[in-house]
């Protein structure tokens, strides 16, 4: 039983004694003070707050969550949510590796990521609250609203456990509410689990001052599949926690948006994904279900249809491949969609890709590993395994979407790089992209993202099937139906005509042209801009999705006087040129990876052992720069304070 | 069954394609006297007589020595990985459907590496025509036992010889569901071998075809005693299956005039032991393709593709909200 202390799982019988009786300042059971206070209530005025509900799983939050961040949005907020989700689909109630919620970052002027910790959260229950609690995720003093009905439990214990989370909250100095959630629903609804967080919805339409009526909006929105009952019931709920915080809290916040001119679309990173792959004009996605990637093919599958695409599930991740292989191999540029453990099993038929020299899209959406690892939570641990990860000499693109906004535009210029070059191009999101939201501007359609019709022309007579270029190493895609263009494609190494060969100069010249091709492809590629001074004491480098956070870093750094700017790549195989020239003008380089690197904190950690993040391995071996790394791997996206710390440790 | 001379000349005449039009630019590479050599004469035969097109053709292969399949054809072909020549068989003919597409695979390939893709392949019924290659041995990598070797055979890796019963090829696809075409041939009957991957071929979906195939290199008496002895061979016969001629009639006695619809009596006869059955065990032509089920009557055209883009993005739509 770990359940009833903050810090000390086992002294509870010790503490189980201290308290006995609720404080008599607790602000709670206010409810028949009504309408005192909302007169006298006057909002504060806020740049931005983190706001996080957490319930059991099923109870609702996830969609409290989400619906508060849409309202947010609408109003012209920059928001960025991010869900929290426990492991199990089903976890046992009230427990603290249980909680289900969401994290929802308000600011006046657009975000780029989670932000740091919490400044108030919603608890349907003093476990979940415990289990954010323990997890540093709350801002120390901030404010909490609680469900109270555990205060009277007829289960003892449970009554106990609550009261003992009440107290040493309250007496860490976090601003406790006791919220009479449920007996206010059960006025509206027979089973107030099922309500409470439209309930909640209301609770913080008020105290953040959101637009109520947009607020129905959002109800009808999300209740649009349901009878008109379940939406006025919601609505009903809606009203009462607004009206229920108006009279009984102290606690006004006002965070003026800053509107943006352009329409903007809020999604998360899976979806954007989808739709890349939609605007791609790809016409299959071959795939396997894998956390945290199965969503973005969910999604895919509800809408490809309607283009006469195709989802296809395979029996697993290596006939996934072989099928997305098969159909670009028939002219129609595929993509698969993968996580981690399902990037190992593609790799052989991934090599087999680059050998033959087959277009195809293949998306990592990172979770955590080795092995199963943490499936629903964030790391970036698959750069290397992406750049280097199959057998043999396999050169293809490795690219990482940055935002959510580049979840879409990634995909779409992953295609038109694998048809153009016949290459490989890996795509690198994460856990964290895949379910956070964000609003970004509304994309424009533009025809040139979709792929040509296939070319069904009579190929010269003669004409060789692999004719490398021996400026560019591009050889011709000879697709079947074309006459004159018959030949055996192999995996086999081969000559021009794909021909098994046999004799080593020709292997060599086969790899020679490959490398060739993506050395051709990096003559494409623009340096990347700096964000900050174009010198200064230190350069942080990243890629995918910490970009914000980082800046955000830089931003704080620099508005404290530091010589602090960041760099963020986008091609992480090739790199672009010019970068190791902006390593020259800094004293330091590191790169912070949502990954693990040694520390230099124990004996055996030193220069000979450490081993570096990935980027940071990447870069030292290609620049012959001392590049240090910081990361943590936490499951989690890195928070912008964090990094602040981290970079802080670092300088002079 | 062959198409006279004939007519053959006929078709020439007209549309043009002659068997040298189907032979790859390298002389097959297999041992003298190895099974696969048969196969590969009968596959062009039939591309021949089915005029088929040689850029609108793909042979599809997995790895081994069968594998090379291929290579010997002109046509399109995709000489892949091993074990997997089924899924890219599948991707391939998913959005192209007018390409007739072939799959060599070997028993290592199919039943062994490939198994769990030629299970959901037989499901999944794409029009495809797949011949496994069946020597009952690994060839390319030097005789190691199989899925599909005899108990006792000993190989490389079983020098004491083999542990375990075989895994009956025909038994396992019969019992998938969605199967709808399994045959089995031998590569020393080229007449019926023939007949049989007409069949296959002329059948929509996927037409599994069991060639027992020799491979003097590594297992030279294995089916000696079948050779040797046609009284050990069941052939099937039926007006819905294949005939024999009077010639094969004469030498092959031992028939059963076996109803392809016969789901059952196929499954009987897949696991006889001593007789080795020919012909056209089961033959469903009712079972849907894959390809024909995902197809949807939308067209993949930039308005189209715009028009779904800007319903969804209006879905998201926050800002202007109205
Ligand atoms: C992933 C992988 N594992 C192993 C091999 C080695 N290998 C190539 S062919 C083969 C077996 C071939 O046997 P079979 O499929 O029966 O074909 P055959 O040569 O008998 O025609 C093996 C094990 C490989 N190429 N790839
Ligand atoms: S080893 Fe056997 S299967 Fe391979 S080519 Fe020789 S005879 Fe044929
Ligand atoms: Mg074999």
């Amino acid at each position: 039983m770990d359940r009833q202390t903050l810090k000390e799982p086992r002294q509870e019988q010790v503490r189980r004694a201290r308290v006995e009786k609720p404080k008599a300042a607790s602000p709670r059971k206010t409810g028949q003070r009504r309408g005192s206070r909302a007169a006298a209530k006057q909002a504060v005025t806020l740049k931005e707050h983190v706001v996080e509900i957490v319930s059991d799983s099923g109870e609702g939050a996830q969609r409290c969550g989400q619906s508060f961040g849409s309202v947010a949005a609408r109003m012209g907020n920059g928001i960025w949510t991010v869900e929290i989700i426990p492991a199990e689909i089903q976890p046992p109630a009230r427990s603290i590796a249980g909680a289900s919620g969401n994290r929802i970052r308000v600011a006046s002027e657009r975000v780029t990521n989670g932000g740091d910790e919490a400044d108030l959260v919603v608890a349907f229950n003093e476990q979940v609250l415990l289990g954010r609690y323990r997890a540093k995720e709350l801002k120390p003093g901030c404010i909490i609203l609680l469900e109270d009905k555990w205060r009277t439990d007829p289960d003892a214990e449970i009554a106990v456990s609550y009261a003992h989370v009440y107290d040493e909250l309250v007496a860490e100095g976090y601003k406790v509410h006791e919220i009479p959630m449920e007996s206010e629903c059960v006025k509206y609804v027979p089973d107030p689990r099922r309500g409470k967080n439209m309930f909640v919805l209301g609770l913080l339409c008020s105290i953040y001052s959101l637009d109520l009526e947009m607020a129905r909006e959002q109800i009808r929105f999300v209740f649009r599949k349901k009878d008109a009952k379940v939406i006025d019931l919601n609505l009903e709920l809606l009203g009462a926690g607004h009206d229920w915080a108006e009279e009984n809290l102290d606690i006004k916040y006002a965070i003026p948006a800053s509107k943006p001119k352009d329409p903007q679309i809020v999604m998360n990173g899976n979806t954007a994904l989808a739709l890349g792959v939609l605007a791609s004009g790809m016409e299959v996605c071959a795939m396997y279900p894998i956390t945290p990637a199965t969503s973005a093919s969910h999604y895919l599958s509800d809408i490809f249809e309607r283009v006469g695409c195709v989802v296809h599930q395979a029996e697993d991740e290596i006939a996934a491949c072989a099928f997305a292989i098969g159909a670009s191999y028939a002219g129609k540029c595929a993509v698969t969609i993968t996580s981690g453990p399902g990037l190992s099993l593609k790799q052989e038929g991934i090599g087999l890709a680059v050998m033959s020299e087959i277009p195809l899209v293949v998306v990592d959406v990172q979770r955590g590993g080795p092995s199963t690892g943490q499936p629903t939570k964030a790391e970036q641990g698959d750069l290397l395994s992406a750049c280097f990860g199959g057998h043999g000499d396999a050169p293809k693109v490795v690219m990482a979407a940055s935002t959510i906004e580049d979840c879409f535009y990634s995909v779409i210029m992953a295609r038109k790089i694998a048809e153009t070059f016949n290459m490989v191009v890996m795509v690198l999101t994460d856990a964290s992209l895949a379910t956070a939201q964000q609003p970004f501007p509304r994309p424009d359609f533009n025809e040139q993202w979709l792929a040509p019709p296939i070319d069904q022309s009579a190929v010269p007579e003669g004409a060789s099937p692999y004719d490398w270029d021996p400026r560019t190493g591009l050889a011709p895609r000879f697709i079947p139906g074309q006459p004159n263009g018959m030949h055996c494609l192999t995996g086999l190494a081969h000559d021009r005509l794909s021909h098994v060969a046999y004799d080593p100069e020709i292997n060599q010249e086969g790899i020679r042209n490959r490398s060739l091709k993506l050395a051709t492809f990096q003559k494409t590629l623009k340096a990347p801009a700096i964000f900050g001074d174009e010198d200064g004491d230190l350069l942080i480098v990243g890629w995918g999705s910490t970009q914000g956070a980082i800046e955000e870093a830089v931003e704080r750094l620099r508005a404290d006087g530091k010589r602090v700017s960041s760099l963020h790549l986008k091609f992480l195989q090739p790199m672009p040129s010019g970068m190791k020239d902006m390593f020259r003008r800094f004293d330091k380089v590191m790169t912070v990876e949502n990954t693990w690197s040694d520390s230099l904190d124990s004996e055996v950690f030193d220069e000979d052992s450490r081993r570096y993040a990935g980027l940071a391995l990447l870069l030292r071996a290609r620049f012959l720069v001392d590049v240090d790394c910081w990361g943590e791997v936490k499951g989690q996206s890195i928070k912008p304070g964090k990094i602040v710390r981290a970079v802080l440790e670092r300088l002079p | 069954m062959g198409i006279p001379v004939s007519e053959c000349l006929l078709k020439l005449m007209a549309e043009g394609y002659t068997l040298d039009d189907y032979r790859g630019d390298i002389p097959p590479r297999w041992c003298t006297g190895c099974g696969d050599n048969g196969i590969l004469a009968a596959v062009q035969r039939l591309c021949r007589d089915e005029q088929l097109p040689p850029e609108r053709t793909v042979f599809v292969s997995g790895i081994g020595c069968s594998s090379r399949f291929p290579h010997y054809m002109n046509a399109y072909g995709f000489h892949g990985l091993h074990g997997r020549a089924l899924p890219v068989a599948e991707g391939i003919k998913l959005r192209r459907p007018d390409l007739h597409v072939f799959v060599s695979t070997g028993d290592g390939d199919c039943c062994s590496i490939g198994a769990a893709h030629w299970i959901h392949a037989i499901r999944y019924n794409m029009d495809m025509t797949v011949l496994m290659h069946d020597n009952q041995i690994y060839g390319l990598t030097k005789k190691q036992a199989s899925p599909t070797s005899p108990r006792g055979v000993k190989s490389n890796t079983t020098p004491r010889g083999t542990y375990l019963d075989p895994l009956n090829p025909l038994s396992v696809t019969l019992g998938v569901a969605n199967v709808s075409f399994v045959a089995q041939a031998v590569d020393w009957i080229p007449e019926l071998l023939y007949d049989i991957i007409s069949e296959a071929y002329h059948h929509k979906g996927f037409s599994f075809v069991r060639i027992l195939q020799r491979c003097p290199e590594f297992m030279p008496h294995q089916f000696d005693p079948w050779v040797q002895n046609p009284d050990k061979m069941l052939l099937l016969t039926h007006e819905k299956g294949v005939q024999l001629s009077a010639g094969l009639s004469k030498v092959y006695r031992k028939q059963e005039a076996h109803d392809p619809g016969d789901l059952h009596r196929a499954r009987e006869i897949a696991s006889l032991s001593e007789q080795i059955p020919v012909g056209i065990l089961y033959r469903d032509s009712d079972v849907p393709c894959y390809e024909d089920v995902r197809m949807v009557d939308r067209l993949h055209t930039p308005d189209v593709i715009k028009g779904v883009l800007e319903e969804e993005f209006d879905k998201f739509t926050i800002w202007p909200s109205e």
